[in-house]
């Protein structure tokens, strides 16, 4: 089977700082990969480059285009780049005001996507809207509302509605539960958890929560001052541990 | 059916003084489809850390573990997490559960993850908890407010949904009454006729021989301490 | 003897613009940047049109100007006389007569000619501002031709309002690329835009001038299942009784008695010249303002 996503040797530096470095990984369709690791790690320097926000100094990208199989996206013009982010990528923002037009409806969000690629029947792009809305628990009656009048954990499943409506094969999160209260928290790792699976989704989750990543993720990196430590299947890394760094995080979680 | 060979361990604790301890060295076993074998030996003779390398979630240093083929030790996580979905099935001490699923997902969910269709899997995972006898008023709760017993029967609903050709189970009669004991041994028994291979911890002797072929004190695997 | 340069503007400048404008007529209804003078009029008052009007204006040309369809009001009074100051060339209030117009927010109703060249005064001439502050944004948007955005400015209308209820500023597609502001002039006015003459529009305080050259395909932007439909009041001019033009509501006593009338006067004393005559219409020669 193809990776979906091929991700070799990535490098970044803030001037003389080191953001990250020597970071590959393969990731397959339905797999979840989780970054972990303390402020500072780099574990959000990596993700801003592999989803292309940030330009990496070395390494390439590479994805599995529908039409044109593997391609390096560091590579793509910025057009072709901007496409793939509003078609087969997704990127879930840690604050759902950086990925929502707030002064927009929930509706006009969620159709946004659609209307950039060509959707221009009214009718149609409403009906999808309500619809992806239900999947997130959002009632129909708030599809007019708007994004500032919803609380946080609303206006987060609504970002992650907005970001999925084009069905996306890929989703970057950037702390997708961070500043949640704890159950909202639940109820959003547990609707990620089923869109993942119902959807067949690929994920790359960055979180400094070990429990939000032992419940989504298949795989983890450990990072740590921009490189990665560790690897290798969730609950290997985090029930067996062999990195020193590792092994100090997992015993500094507080138990419940 | 499970092989393993010359299996050993060794965890290395980093923040205590890098202390370094082998836990095992050349650990063999062999289980055949059908057969079930009892690990034993004393707390802490490494009994499930075994269980756990079998599984995966804990790193082998040395040897082949060999489940229908595939090498644990060496294979890639995407491999385990295939192999875990559809071969290697794990009924471990305690439910793990995510928060706010119900009973009846819990246990359906090795089916929803291998594609099969929910109404079934559904059917099947209703079947299970009504043998192992959890009220139907609490098929819709989170199995998080039961008790000990409730919750491990639970575990083993989920762990029995599918039928793996080959299966982990850690302590599966623990907290359990005489009634609910037998339903066990029965779904244990009723694996290995249809061709699974099986390793068990049985703190219950009378469980054990019951449904075991075989029993490998796991002690003759760990290294003596320098005299 | 005017001490300006003519049409107040220094060659230079004016080549300057022109530069622009050729851009402007090249790639229809894109937003050429242009270094936007100082005129002595402050911005929001037409600096823009002022500034393309000048750059284009020849000595034989016959300039008109109005505001909001009337010739007789303050702005285009003021700058009509600044023109006959400063270039010292022949103006008129009929459309037909003249050889450059300069408006703002209308447009004739008098078809042009290929003779014409209409001048637009215009205050914000990015269509997505409102939604995108970003200038460095909708940069990229125009030129990678992602107006998804404002299909989402359209699809807020229908939601709020059961249709789509922007009335002025009605977004338009030109030559089937790029998506353009035609200007606060009505919605009604817009299918005019396809015309024999050229259209230029100039926004002096954001320094854009763009350009529609003629015969060029302009589609005002709607959905499938909300198309678009040039509205106006219901009714005809109370003055000459026309019932296809656009009209201006007129209140005409204190207690809120109100009239409707053509908004362009010129088109207005046309056709009462001509004998039309409305249901409130007097004799012609008897002029009523439009406020």
């Amino acid at each position: 089977m193809t990776p979906l996503l091929q991700v070799k040797n990535i490098k970044k530096n803030y001037g003389a700082r080191l953001g990250c470095k020597d970071v590959s990984f393969d990731l397959y369709p339905g797999e979840v990969m989780g970054i972990v690791g303390e402020s500072g790690s780099g574990k959000s320097t990596l993700l801003n480059c592999l989803a292309g926000h940030l330009e990496p100094d070395q390494g390439e990208v590479l994805f599995n285009t529908r039409i044109e199989g593997m391609r390096d996206t560091l590579q793509m013009s910025e057009p072709e780049r901007r496409m793939l982010a509003r078609t087969d990528w997704a990127f879930v923002h840690q604050n759902a005001r950086d990925g929502l037009r707030m002064g927009i409806s929930a509706g006009g969000n969620m159709g946004e996507r659609l209307m950039a690629v060509g959707d221009r029947h009214y009718g149609q792009i409403r009906t999808q809207a309500i619809e992806w809305l239900e999947k997130v628990e959002i009632s129909e009656e708030r599809v007019d509302d708007r994004p500032s009048q919803f609380s946080g954990g609303m206006q987060q499943r609504l970002q992650i509605a907005r970001n999925l409506i084009t069905g996306p094969r890929l989703v970057f999160m950037d702390e997708p539960t961070g500043g949640l209260d704890v159950s909202v928290q639940a109820r959003l790792l547990d609707l990620i958890r089923s869109l993942v699976r119902e959807l067949g989704l690929s994920a790359i989750i960055v979180t400094h929560d070990l429990a939000v990543v032992r419940l989504l993720a298949d795989r983890l990196m450990v990072m740590k001052s921009g490189h990665v430590v560790e690897s290798g299947l969730t609950d290997q890394v985090l029930d067996d541990p062999q990195d020193a760094y590792t092994q100090l995080l997992v015993s500094s979680v507080l138990q419940v | 059916m499970i092989e393993i060979k010359n299996v050993s361990k060794t965890f290395t604790l980093h923040n205590q003084s890098a202390t370094s301890i082998n836990v095992m060295r050349d650990a063999n076993l062999v289980v055949n489809a059908g057969e079930c074998v009892a690990l034993t030996g004393n707390s802490g003779s490494g009994k499930s850390t075994l269980m756990r390398m079998i599984y995966g979630n804990y790193l082998t240093q040395e040897g082949e573990i060999l489940i229908n083929g595939v090498d644990v030790v060496q294979a890639e996580p995407r491999d385990i997490i295939e192999l875990r979905k559809t071969t290697l099935g794990y009924v471990s001490q305690f439910l793990r559960v995510v928060p706010r699923v119900s009973t009846l997902n819990v246990v359906a969910e090795p089916l929803l993850k291998i594609g099969v269709d929910a109404k079934v899997a559904e059917e099947r995972a209703k079947e299970l908890l009504s043998r192992l006898r959890i009220p139907q008023n609490l098929w819709q709760l989170s199995p998080l407010t039961f008790s000990g017993g409730e919750q491990q029967r639970v575990n083993i609903a989920r762990g029995f949904a599918h039928e793996y050709p080959a299966m982990l189970l850690d302590e599966p009669t623990a907290s359990l009454d005489a009634k609910n004991r037998e339903t066990v041994l029965t779904l244990i028994k009723d694996a290995k006729a249809r061709g699974a291979a099986i390793i068990g911890i049985f703190h219950d002797e009378a469980a054990r021989d019951r449904v075991c072929d075989q029993q490998i004190d796991v002690s003759i695997f760990t290294p003596k301490a320098a005299a | 003897m005017s001490e300006y340069n003519f049409a107040y503007l220094d060659e230079q400048t004016k080549r300057m613009i022109r530069r622009a404008i050729l851009k402007g007529l090249a790639i229809p209804g894109y937003q050429v940047p242009f270094a936007s003078r100082e005129m002595p009029m402050p911005y929001g008052w037409g600096t823009g049109g002022v500034q393309v009007s000048a750059a284009c204006l020849m000595p034989e040309d016959v300039l008109k100007v109005i505001d909001q369809g009337a010739d007789d009001t303050t702005n285009a009074v003021s700058i009509r006389k600044f023109f006959e100051k400063t270039a010292e060339v022949e103006t008129t209030a009929a459309t037909s007569d003249a050889t450059l117009i300069q408006t703002r927010h209308r447009i004739p109703e008098e078809d042009l000619t290929e003779d014409q060249i209409l001048v637009y005064q215009v205050p914000i001439p990015e269509p997505l501002r409102f939604l995108e502050p970003r200038e460095t944004e909708t940069r990229k948007m125009h030129a990678l031709e992602e107006y998804g955005l404002m299909y989402v400015k359209l699809y807020e209308d229908i939601s709020q309002h059961g249709q789509i209820a922007t009335a002025y500023s009605y977004p338009i597609k030109v030559e089937g690329r790029y998506v353009m502001d035609p200007s606060p002039i009505p919605k009604f006015d817009n299918p005019k835009m396809e015309m024999s003459a050229i259209q230029l529009f100039g926004a002096g305080r954001e320094q854009r001038i763009y350009a529609i050259p003629p015969y060029t395909n302009v589609v005002s932007l709607d959905f499938e299942d909300y198309p678009f439909e040039a509205m106006k009041a219901d009714g005809c001019c109370a003055l000459c009784g026309a019932d296809h033009t656009y009209l201006d509501e007129v209140i005409i006593d204190d207690d809120g008695g109100r009239m409707f009338v053509c908004s362009d006067t010129d088109y207005c004393e046309s056709r009462r010249a001509a004998g039309h005559v409305g249901a409130q219409g007097a004799p012609q020669n008897q002029e009523v303002s439009a406020s």
